[in-house]
């Protein structure tokens, strides 16, 4: 009961903003009385029911090229901070060369991923690695480098050797910001899945979500924007949300965000 | 246990320790006092091999080295009982019987009904108490403890002191246990090593001449009180 009521709670506040938004579109809809800027959202949800099978398939492939460069991200962020972990010498060297990950415009490079990968699946997935793996690396070592030293001098004590101090102690004290790190790469994997697909996506049956709102908005079909755009968001959140549990699983003895 | 001509000079040419000697026998419980900052803690990490002289020499007996920290230092992603076992683990040795020693370690501080809560789950005091059992759980031949107890509230202090001094009584292992009171110094040890401020050198050392088990009550002791005024008198004069 009383649990009940604090999910009612906790979703009540944004499921109101939520229509409050929707009543506000559908009036400046109404108002506006041009569907092409601005499209009813009843004429929304109608075209996310009528083309359901379409929009599923475009979430398929985007979520898939999303997952991908998230996933690639979490492993070769981790393995790279480790890296630059072990030595000052590997960190002075290159940390200043993972910054280029967070400031290469992707539009730029674009189409260096269509030679490398040719346009689909594989050139969309290494745009949303590019754009996400940042955030981990940086994340993952200063975790790694923020060890407590008595905790250190405690491994040393008892001649731990180097794999037992990284994986029983400096990797679990990392955790915490190792997902932070991964809550930022999973919106920036969607965010670039979806523009890698407008930049190098196929375009066809199984179109991703960005490829989709690329074509629809070539017809003028600006509903269909408005709905590949939500759906996209949502997948978005569906991955934070997946991230989170993940971190509540793994944390949830210990560390004080995730006590409630 | 004898640290010889032991100087410490950190950089900036910050002496922190000089032409320290002091002896230390197997079995004794011993007590360093000396005034906050004066070196009290980097003798105990020279001791322990933490950090390395700048010149002189510690020679150990054989045997195993525990240190406690000021703060109780647990690993919060595991349980009381993994917390204890860990310095067994790092050894090597095997799980089961890693974990029965633990175990019994948790037992002799009266924290075998714990074991499997996390430390985010407990109080300061029991945190203290993992601690000190994660110390012994390796039956070290040589205890360094660096101000355990001085986070803690009187009169769970008091209550820690003196299971450590039963405990002490029980294994006689050497105990080094650096305090800044003169009250904790008295009650525990059987003598007190008092340095000058930094650079720290021995002002007094002291013999405690009080029986070997000692309980709450003795703290209102005439003797007590002697005892703790000596070795305040000896800090006046080192500096503090």
């Amino acid at each position: 009961m009383k649990s009940a009521r604090r999910i009612a709670g906790s979703l009540l506040p944004p499921v109101l903003v939520l229509i409050g938004a929707a009543v506000a579109m559908d009036i400046a809809a109404r108002m506006l009385q041009e569907p092409f800027m601005l499209p009813r959202p009843q004429a929304v949800l109608r075209v996310m029911v009528d083309r359901r099978a379409e929009l599923a398939s475009s979430l398929w492939t985007t979520a898939e090229a999303a997952l991908i460069g998230f996933f690639a991200s979490a492993v070769a962020g981790a393995a790279v901070a480790m890296a630059l972990a072990a030595s000052p010498l590997a960190r002075r060297a290159f940390y200043p060369y993972t910054v280029f990950f967070q400031t290469v415009p992707i539009v730029a490079i674009a189409p260096l991923l269509v030679i490398w990968c040719g346009p689909g699946i594989p050139a969309v997935a290494l745009s949303a690695f590019i754009v996400s793996v940042f955030p981990v690396i940086a994340n993952t070592l200063s975790g790694l480098l923020s060890t407590d030293p008595a905790l250190e001098d405690l491994f040393r004590l008892y001649a731990a050797s180097r794999w037992s101090r990284l994986w029983k102690l400096k990797l679990p004290s990392a955790l915490p910001n190792i997902f932070t790190g991964l809550r930022v790469a999973g919106g920036l994997a969607v965010i670039g899945a979806v523009v890698g697909e407008f930049l190098v996506g196929l375009f066809g049956p199984g179109e991703g979500l960005g490829v989709r709102i690329v074509s629809a908005k070539k017809t003028g079909h600006t509903d269909e924007v408005f709905a590949a755009v939500l759906i996209a968001s949502l997948l978005g959140l569906a991955l934070f949300a997946a991230i989170n549990l993940a971190a509540k699983l793994l944390l949830r003895h210990w560390h004080a965000s995730e006590q409630t | 246990m004898r640290v010889q001509h032991l100087h410490k000079v950190f950089d900036a040419n910050l002496v922190a320790i000089e032409d320290l000697t002091v002896e230390i026998h197997p079995g004794e419980f011993v007590a360093i006092l000396g005034p906050s900052g004066c070196g009290k803690s980097t003798l105990l990490r020279i001791i322990a091999q933490l950090d390395q002289p700048t010149s002189g020499s510690v020679e150990l007996a054989e045997g195993k080295i525990a240190y406690v920290f000021q703060d109780a230092h647990l690993l919060p992603w595991r349980n009381v009982l993994r917390n204890v076992a860990l310095p067994l683990e790092l050894m090597g040795v095997p799980r089961a019987e890693r974990l029965a020693a633990a175990t019994e370690s948790l037992r002799q501080v009266g924290l075998a009904d714990a074991i499997k809560r996390y430390p985010a789950q407990l109080s300061g005091g029991m945190k203290m108490r993992v601690s000190l059992a994660r110390a012994l759980v390796t039956q070290p031949k040589l205890l360094l403890l660096d101000e355990p107890f001085a986070a803690l509230d009187e009169i769970t202090r008091q209550k820690l002191d003196e299971q450590l001094r039963e405990l002490w009584l029980r294994h006689r292992m050497t105990v080094v246990f650096v305090t800044h009171s003169t009250a904790e110094a008295t009650f525990l040890a059987d003598r007190a090593v008092v340095l000058s401020s930094r650079p720290a050198r021995v002002v007094e050392d002291l013999a405690i001449d009080l029986p070997a088990k000692r309980e709450a009550p003795l703290r209102s002791e005439a003797a007590f009180a002697a005892m703790t005024r000596l070795i305040y008198g000896a800090l006046e004069r080192g500096g503090a």
